[in-house]
């Protein structure tokens, strides 16, 4: 792995005296300003990433890893006195009794508590704000090296997802969250949320990345599943609190999902998603890369296939991500693909009925032929929902239930 | 010289006995109306005057008072005119005062002297009859309409003139013709479900929603024949009684629809969503009927549910839950009833085309898709239905069902209904309510496991549950069965409302 940008050992920040959920405040002043002044100059890097447009990431990533005095001789321009101005009469304990205010702890890449899988990254950020209910979660979660530290999985996709991905991106948050491996996000619409979703219902070892500040639940709408997380996993960010995302901070958020993870999995992904800039990142800090198939001709999975016929490890259920994760291991049962029939003992007509949806006969109108059938269709897609072999999902489809 | 007309004026649905009292003596001329008339009443001077010069009579040149008793309730419409006018005549002596003492009187009148249609002619028949009055002189349009009721002559009149003869027994009245049998061109006369191809699925909920009253939401992409269907309905339930038709035809009057004689067909209304919230329910400075009491006994049909103005939708829940509704103005309250089966149809997302591969929609756009659609009145749909488009070979097959084979189910379903909720006020089984549904619906053992599950995950709530057991109770009917039994129930769960995929943790 490559060498952490700043390695040299700095004396710990002051100790925390905050009362708040989960301060643990172990940040260095100069992580600390450093913060902030990403925060402040969130609006130039908007502008300035696009000056120089070269790969995905490509240009922004170099203006997150350069050091303060050269970040401002890039974007602050005539405004640089001023913030210089600003940042030198900066308040280190003020800014810690903001990150208080809202509820966040805060580790900096100095101190004790700071994921040590981030240093992998050639920008790693200065600090990490973490909302928890308890102090030392993350740590739990995906703290340490990727040799020593918990074992976490990035289960990332498209925000319109089809149905079939939630529930596959569901499944998998479930399934790996229950062989306690953390599930790692960015709880976006669709796919991110159905995987922090999955791993919640499993117990909630899940982290999620969010590209604004940690205490913003981000898409609004997501402000149930922002507790649930901070509940039982956490929610973490490298920006200040408070920030509202800017563009740029997606892709920086995706740096961060792609270096917390051993592994990269993405679910659905259209051609030019932004998961798959996820994936790129794991790929070049030499993590492990998955991607679900999908049919060929959907346009939805055209990036997912593609990141296949590349070489990704072919993902069909948490098995084969725990295959890759942790070593295939004797004693697990063996993997089942999630269209084997998984009671043997289901009654003819009842499997007759999954038959047919399998063979894309999904809907009551698709499978019934005359008003006098119809009862006895919708009576056995029901009991199948009942027995957990099909969900139902908008518009009246049925698809199957994978998983455990 | 003081003479008295019979008449009525319509409160909501309620006749209103008015009596005009015309007082003609000498003084400069001059013709008044007084007792709380409205605008369209006031201007029935000139109307009568010229009508009354238009069919031969000399109008008197004397000091002519009008009142309309009681003076305290509000009048509004022309109805007034003919009876107006023939107080005119009989004061001035042109008509024996005794013909005009024990019959009614009712329309409007033109300049030339015509008779003109007016609403409301069956309530006020109503009216007529049971203030003990022999005789009723209507437009002669609406002869029909107050024959009707029995025991009551009815004088339909085309002008001033004719009335003025047969009151004084210069003519002899023409016998009333019989009822039209309203025009084949109707609606419902001949739609049928043997017109309809594929759709097997959305039949099969048609005939438990018809067999149970139970309100009805279509989910499907733009021209796939949601309002095909669902103007089908209607000939699926069973035929109106004459109790029913009565109401039917008394509120469509009250509406001006101008009913041809009694309804034989059960009401099928569609407003467009640009409705106004007065307009589906009720209302106006001097109340009328909306399209809920225009659709009692019948079928409303909301198509686009979505684009629905909130206020509209909101204002559905007191008709939905009652069976009327209540109008109440400064001055009075109205009060309509409101009995309708509710068939709304939706797109299942912006774009219509979910769950094809096709729909573009993002997981926002649904959402609030769903989110206009939630609330109050979703809970008061209790079957959903997915119609999607038939597919090729089934257009070219032969109807899968037609109107009347169907529509013998659902009366054997309605008898069995009839029989069990005998000294209830439900009369099907969607008018059961939550208490009602405990002690007369029988579930057999093992059909209650299916609800505990789906509550427990989650899926459905304590009104959902009850919503469950109701159109379970109607397939039961419908398959000839006492007791519910898991089968029924199972499939009852199967058209209620999907969950939101990948949410429920997150909800």
């Amino acid at each position: 792995m490559s060498t952490p940008a700043e390695a040299s050992p700095r004396p710990d920040g002051r100790a925390g005296t905050g009362a708040g959920v989960a301060s643990d405040h172990r940040a260095c002043g100069p992580c600390l300003r450093r913060t902030w002044l990403l925060g402040r100059l969130a609006g130039r890097l908007e502008v300035a990433r696009h000056e120089a447009p070269v790969q995905a990431g490509g240009r922004l990533r170099e203006l997150l890893a350069l050091p303060d005095a050269r970040l401002l001789d890039a974007l602050a321009g005539l405004d640089r006195t001023a913030i210089e101005r600003e940042r030198a009469a900066l308040d280190v304990g003020a800014l810690r009794a903001a990150c208080d205010r809202a509820g966040l702890g805060v580790v900096c890449r100095h101190g004790p508590g700071y994921p040590a899988r981030l240093r992998d990254l050639d920008d790693a950020p200065a600090v990490v704000h973490v909302r928890a209910v308890a102090p030392g979660r993350l740590s739990a979660l995906a703290g340490g090296t990727l040799r020593d530290g918990p074992r976490a999985v990035a289960v990332v996709g498209t925000r319109r997802a089809s149905a079939d991905a939630l529930e596959v991106a569901r499944c998998l948050g479930r399934g790996l969250a229950a062989a306690g491996v953390t599930v790692v996000s960015g709880m976006a619409l669709g796919v991110d949320s159905a995987a922090h979703a999955g791993a919640l219902e499993a117990g909630g070892r899940t982290v999620a990345v969010l590209a604004g500040g940690a205490d913003v639940p981000y898409p609004a709408s997501k402000r149930a599943l922002h507790r649930r997380v901070a509940e039982l996993g956490c929610v973490v960010s490298e920006l200040p609190p408070g920030l509202r995302p800017h563009r740029w901070a997606f892709p920086a958020r995706n740096r961060l999902i792609a270096a917390l993870a051993h592994m990269t999995v993405v679910v659905e992904a259209a051609e030019r998603s932004g998961s798959l800039i996820t994936a790129e990142f794991a790929a070049d800090l030499g993590r492990e890369v998955g991607a679900v198939p999908g049919p060929v001709m959907a346009w939805r999975s055209a990036g997912t296939n593609a990141l296949l016929r590349d070489g990704a490890t072919l993902v069909r259920d948490a098995r084969d991500v725990l295959d890759a994760v942790l070593g295939v291991e004797d004693g697990r049962p063996a993997a089942q693909s999630p269209s084997a029939p998984r009671r043997p003992a289901l009654e003819p007509r009842l499997q007759r009925l999954l038959d047919a949806v399998d063979g894309g006969r999904d809907t009551v109108g698709a499978l019934a032929r005359h008003p006098a059938e119809v009862a006895e269709i919708v009576a056995g897609l029901s009991e199948l929902e009942l027995l957990g072999a099909l969900r139902r999902v908008a518009g009246g489809r049925y698809v199957r239930r994978a998983g455990p | 010289m003081l003479a008295r007309v019979t008449t009525f004026a319509i409160d909501g649905l309620e006749p209103r006995r008015v009596t005009v009292e015309v007082d003609l003596r000498a003084g400069l001329p001059s013709f008044t109306i007084v007792g709380l008339a409205d605008r369209a009443v006031r201007e029935a001077r000139e109307r009568v005057r010229a009508a009354v010069l238009n069919s031969g009579f000399e109008f008197p040149l004397k000091r002519l008072t009008v009142n309309l008793a009681p003076a305290a309730l509000r009048k509004a419409g022309p109805g007034f005119d003919l009876a107006i006018a023939c107080g005119v005549l009989a004061a001035a002596g042109r008509l024996p005062a005794e013909a005009l003492e024990r019959i009614a009187v009712f329309g409007e009148l033109s300049l030339g002297g015509e008779v003109r249609p007016v609403r409301g002619v069956l309530a006020i028949a109503e009216g007529t009859a049971r203030a003990g009055l022999v005789g009723l002189v209507v437009p002669r349009e609406h002869a029909p309409e107050a024959a009707l009721v029995d025991g009551l002559q009815v004088l339909g009149a085309g002008g001033l003139g004719e009335v003025a003869a047969l009151l004084s027994g210069e003519a002899a009245p023409a016998p009333v013709p019989p009822a039209a049998a309203p025009p084949a061109h109707e609606l419902g006369a001949t739609v049928d479900l043997a017109d309809v191809r594929g759709h097997a699925s959305v039949l099969g909920a048609l005939t438990i929603a018809a067999a149970g009253g139970h309100n009805l939401l279509l989910s499907g992409p733009p021209g796939v024949g949601k309002t095909m269907l669902a103007r089908r309905l209607p000939s699926i339930l069973p035929p109106l009684g004459r109790a029913e038709a009565l109401e039917v035809t008394r509120i469509h009057s009250v509406a001006g629809l101008m009913p041809r004689g009694l309804a034989t067909d059960r009401p099928f209304r569609a407003p467009h969503h640009t409705i106004s919230p007065s307009g589906l329910v009720g209302g106006g400075s001097s109340p009328l009927p909306g399209e809920v009491s225009l659709a009692h006994n019948g079928v409303l049909f909301l198509d686009e549910l979505s684009e629905f103005p909130r206020p509209c939708l909101e204002a559905l829940r007191q008709p939905l839950e009652d069976g009327r509704v209540a109008i109440v103005r400064g001055q009075r309250t109205a009060v309509y009833p409101t009995r309708f089966m509710l068939v709304a149809a939706t797109n299942p997302c912006p774009c219509g085309h979910a769950p094809a591969r096709r729909c573009r929609c993002t997981e926002s756009d649904l959402a609030r898709h769903r989110r206009r659609l939630s609330g109050p009145l979703l809970d008061r749909l209790d079957l959903v239905v997915h119609v999607q488009r038939p597919r090729a070979a089934d257009l070219a097959r032969a109807a899968v069902s037609t109107s009347a084979a169907e529509r013998d189910r659902v009366l054997a379903a309605r008898e069995r209904q009839v029989a069990r909720l005998r000294g209830t006020p439900a009369s099907c089984n969607a008018q059961m309510d939550a208490a009602l549904l405990r002690r007369a619906v029988d579930l057999a053992p093992g059909a209650e496991a299916p609800l505990r599950q789906a509550y427990e995950r989650g899926e459905l709530s304590a009104r959902g549950r009850d919503r469950a057991v109701r159109v379970a109770r109607t397939i039961a009917d419908l398959d000839g069965a006492d007791r519910v039994a898991r089968r029924h129930v199972v499939t009852a769960l199967g058209y209620r409302h999907e969950a939101a995929p990948g949410e429920e943790a997150a909800a």
